[in-house]
């Protein structure tokens, strides 16, 4: 069977798969819609949340970063695990414990306010739609492979697929179906490691491979090789190139971390198990199932970039013969170059393809000795990496196949429960909660489905014109969660003098001081052209990116709550009977709506 | 909040910051701020620090949730505050 065919059948299976369990646990109650009944198993829950959390960013678009900017996306992967951290000792075990569906009402209830409740409702869906952005792109990626399509018309069908598969089941249907979707996704990305480890060191496992010595007898670690390699072409080290600078790190794994836990589709998960014993430790048993995938990352990425440099500079530096001929270009490259994510462009006319680093004078100096013309790969779209690997490496035909749908699943998965998220906010705490509290059952879910529409609809179009990879769009989402909504969540249970101006104001600004600095970076609603400073370096506050900026956001979140608390009178005493009761465990009923 | 709901709070906050702790040495202080002379540590052929940052910290996340779970279900029980 040729690749293609392959690929239809692999994804047409697993597509069937979901469909099917769907259907069979489709939503019949707001109950189920939103929180399954309570009745999930925690290793269930945590493998459900371990797909809902690994997204196309994590699977399709992480490795990537990894395989260019080496040690300085350790960001990734230490924000989006430490995160869990945070969540399972500062946040899941009381939420459960308070008893609700969502986090503006845990936000509106704890201070005693409808106007904390909507500015929350507010900052999760700017969140929220942040994040699905991040996701059409890497569906937009996926589909375009997968169809040979323009990546454009590849975001189109994936909008619409989304759009039908979010709006037919609610969270129950999500659960089962995010199982099915975590083992997809993770046999789809271990296995080419595997492969690719076993070719490369001959370790079959990836995480002690990234430490091996070469194949080739050389005896050479692999990484040294890959700093050999890299920094003969006029790259940076692999293994010490930071982004941007240690303490742009520092911010930037930090506001991950607490973007982590304020993300509501992925609290929202710990509203959904029997008992507090059991936040606990689904939080534990969600980061197992993660771990998986992130400590098999960093192989994948650096593997991906030894190849990728071989299989361009297939010979010595500066010799004639060194670099791949154009008319041979290997059959991965000529299929991704139809989806317009991957270019190049002959400069200096002589039939080979030249990729090194322009940007390095010293380098640039001796590439014109050489008669080279400036990097001939005018376009490597990172987000193609993990797509593109298995080919790379020339891998069977079904490994490619599988890991085609072993990303569309990724970003699925994530989409959908979003998606939920965003429907929940509005149909449950505003529509029920605020505007129309008489609402039918049946109009809130209809409510619930025209929310989710808009959402598909609006991420799409912004998915055209993406602010960054998806990995960098989903950070700056993590970035407007860290700022908002885990402070007031944080301080709502561990400060019991917290009361509702502190509350408000403190996700007002720190929501607010984020927005307008990504915004002045990277354009008004990302729309290029729009952004007044600019987006370089020099103009950075202290050198922080704005994707990482969210770690200062929930600081001054902090500070201007607790400054306000000061000022202004302290909750009155039921509600700090109701921190005392959230504390601690006994008495957890199951959950009531109202 | 009666006394031993009390204890049982302080005992909580006892634990999560030493978590806490282990948690922020392992992360920021291995992977970023002591990056560099930890890589002049190998195992195999990785730097200690860019072990941290990429595969280590990872690990000892999964242990400190394990840690915690662990040790708060035994306090519920302690302070008899457990559910049912």
């Amino acid at each position: 069977m040729d690749l293609q065919t392959l690929t239809y059948t692999v994804v047409g299976f697993t597509f069937a798969l979901y469909i099917g369990i769907a259907f069979w646990a489709r939503a019949a109650t707001t109950g189920e819609f939103y929180a399954a009944g309570r009745g999930v198993h925690p290793v269930a829950n945590g493998m459900a949340t371990a797909a809902d959390w690994m997204s196309a960013a994590s699977f399709i678009s992480m490795a990537g970063l990894i395989a260019f900017n080496g040690y300085g996306a350790s960001v990734f992967l230490m924000g989006w695990t430490g995160g869990y951290v945070l969540l399972a000792l500062l946040l899941a075990p009381y939420l459960r414990k308070f008893g609700k569906f969502t986090v503006p009402e845990f936000i509106g209830d704890r201070y005693y306010s409808r106007t904390a409740r909507i500015v929350a409702v507010i900052c999760l869906i700017l969140a929220s739609v942040t994040y699905v952005i991040g996701q059409m792109k890497g569906i937009g990626v996926a589909f375009s492979r997968f169809l040979e399509t323009e990546y454009d018309t590849g975001l189109y069908i994936g909008m619409g697929i989304v759009f039908i598969y979010a709006v037919m089941g609610g969270m129950k249907g999500i659960t089962y179906t995010q199982i099915a979707q975590y083992c997809v996704l993770i046999f789809a990305y271990t296995v080419p490691a595997i492969f690719i480890s076993l070719n490369l060191t001959g370790n079959p496992i990836p995480q002690m491979g990234l430490g091996s010595t070469m194949a080739d007898g050389s005896g050479t670690f692999m990484l040294d090789r890959l700093d050999q390699v890299v920094t003969d072409l006029g790259f940076k080290e692999y293994t010490t190139q930071v982004m941007g600078s240690k303490l742009n790190m520092f911010v930037y794994t930090l506001s991950l971390m607490i973007g982590t836990a304020g993300l509501p589709h992925v609290i929202i998960r710990f509203f959904t198990v029997p008992k507090v014993k059991d936040a606990r430790s689904s939080a534990g048993w969600a980061l197992v199932f993660i771990a998986i995938l992130y400590t098999t990352a960093p192989a994948v990425g650096s593997m991906a970039r030894l190849n990728l440099m071989n299989t361009i500079q297939t010979g010595e530096v500066g010799s004639a013969e060194g670099n791949v001929e154009i008319a041979n270009v290997p059959q991965w490259m000529t299929n991704w170059e139809k989806t317009g994510l991957l270019q190049w462009e002959d400069k200096n006319g002589d039939g080979r393809i030249q990729y090194y680093n322009d940007k390095n004078a010293e380098f640039t100096a001796k590439a014109e000795s050489y008669g080279w013309k400036g990097n001939e790969m005018t376009k490597v779209d990172r987000d193609i990496m993990v797509l593109a690997n298995p080919e790379i490496a020339q891998l069977p035909n079904w490994v490619i196949a599988l890991v085609v749908a072993g990303g569309l699943a990724a970003a699925l998965s994530t989409a959908a429960g979003l998606l939920l998220a965003i429907a929940s906010s509005i149909s449950h705490d505003l529509l029920k909660g605020v505007f129309m509290p008489d609402i039918s059952e049946k109009n809130e879910l209809m409510a619930g489905r025209f929310a989710m529409a808009g959402a598909i609809a609006m991420a799409g179009y912004f998915g055209l014109h993406p602010p960054d990879f998806a990995a960098g769009t989903v950070a700056i989402a993590f970035g407007l969660a860290a700022s908002s909504i885990f402070p007031a969540l944080m301080m709502g249970i561990f400060n019991k003098k917290m009361n509702r101006s502190g509350a408000i104001w403190g996700m007002i600004s720190g929501i607010g001081v984020t927005m307008l600095y990504v915004f002045q970076h990277k354009g008004i609603m990302f729309i290029p052209g729009t952004s007044f400073l600019g987006d370089m370096g020099p103009s950075w506050f202290l050198g922080i990116s704005p994707n990482a900026f969210g770690a200062v956001g929930a600081l001054v979140n902090f500070v201007v709550a607790i400054v306000v608390s000061k000022v202004t009178a302290p909750p009155p005493d039921h509600i700090q009977h109701l921190v005392e009761d959230i504390r601690v465990p006994k008495g957890a009923g199951t959950a009531t709506d109202h | 909040m009666n006394k031993t709901a009390e204890q049982y709070w302080k005992a909580n906050i006892r634990l999560v910051s030493v978590l806490l702790v282990i948690w922020f040495i392992c992360s920021f202080l291995f992977g970023i701020i002591l990056v560099d002379p930890l890589n002049t540590i190998k195992i195999g052929g990785v730097g200690l620090g860019f072990w941290f940052a990429q595969n280590g910290s990872i690990y000892v996340f999964l242990v400190l949730i394990y840690v915690y779970a662990k040790r708060m279900n035994a306090l519920d029980v302690e302070f008899d505050v457990h559910e049912d």
